[in-house]
């Protein structure tokens, strides 16, 4: 605790009053604030642990049947299987607002060229029906794997606005609320032993008047 | 704004290849030097989503580290068909230390 470096009059006390008041009601605020991010983000990243739990247990199931796969057949006849996608994935990224962090709301568009109907951008006859297993999996795979990316990402952004929201809470409670509550208070005390002062100095003028007269 | 992104995946050939059969761009790398400069041109790109597998992340965790405060690109760790290194699940576990003082999951 330090009392800050100022002038002890009743200008510097009224403007301390004024940065005291609004430095208690900022960290009242902000203590709000933090309290509701974390019920947010402990909500959301108990879903995100089992979602990525989960995504990494099928994709890791799709590799070992796409492995299957490329061991079947030849890598040339592989690369030209899948070089052609009939499919294609954009997203449309839009910001949302969860107490003053901005978060991506992600949707994704998927466009199938061609005909509906088969998802495989290949014919069958040259292809070995392990791609085909591992190709659909990893297509039933993907809405979790996109809705992780937007989840994770949502607590990446949040678990960083929590620390700095942290920092500035208890910059305010244990540093710039107690400086200035005891800056305040020392500037009282020495005000009030100036009027004591000036009362005992009054008395002692009166006297000697009195003394004159 | 409302913009149509991308989708990226970075890694080694064998894994990231199925992916290409969906319609997501492919960026097949070996290392980390190559990886890096993929991953930084591509993030000035319209790619709104960058899945990257976590052999080839563990080798530049500070590029990786720079576009977490981004609100674009997400940059999402994947296993690999090499299996899981945990990495991915290590930063949420940290993510939840940074944000909560301990871990509590």
């Amino acid at each position: 605790m330090a009392k800050l470096n100022v002038n002890p009059n009743r200008m510097e006390l009224s403007k301390l009053k004024g940065r005291l008041a609004i430095a208690t009601r900022g960290h009242k605020l902000l203590k709000d604030k933090q309290d509701e991010l974390m019920r947010r983000f402990i909500e959301l990243i108990k879903k995100n642990k089992k979602l990525r739990e989960e995504v990494e247990k099928d994709l890791i199931a799709s590799f070992k049947e796409f492995l299957m796969a490329s061991a079947v057949m030849s890598p040339e006849m592989l690369e030209e299987a899948v070089v052609y996608p009939k499919e294609s994935i954009t997203l449309d990224i839009k910001k949302k607002n969860i107490m003053s962090v901005n978060v991506p709301v992600m949707n994704f568009v998927r466009k199938l060229e061609g005909d509906e109907g088969s998802i495989f951008p290949y014919g069958l006859a040259q292809t070995s029906s392990e791609l085909d297993d591992a190709i659909s999996t990893l297509y039933s795979i993907m809405p979790k794997l996109l809705e992780l990316a937007e989840i994770e990402k949502t607590c990446q952004l949040m678990a960083d606005e929590i620390m700095k929201t942290r920092r500035r809470v208890n910059a305010l409670e244990y540093r710039t609320i107690p400086d200035l509550q005891e800056t305040i208070k020392y500037i009282r005390m020495k005000l009030e032993e100036n009027e004591r002062g000036t009362i005992t100095r009054l008395m002692k003028v009166k006297d000697i008047i009195q003394k004159e007269a | 704004m409302i913009y149509m992104f991308k989708i990226g995946v970075v890694g080694d050939k064998d894994s990231v290849l199925a992916f290409k059969a969906l319609g997501v761009d492919v960026f097949p790398v070996y290392d980390g030097v190559e990886a890096r400069r993929i991953v930084d041109t591509i993030a000035q790109q319209k790619y709104g989503i960058i899945f990257i597998t976590e052999q080839i992340a563990s080798l530049i965790p500070e590029t990786i580290e720079r576009y977490d405060r981004e609100l674009i690109p997400a940059i999402i760790l994947i296993p690999s068909n090499q299996g899981t290194l945990n990495i991915g699940m290590r930063r949420i576990n940290e993510n939840v230390e940074n944000a909560i003082g301990s871990n509590i999951l």
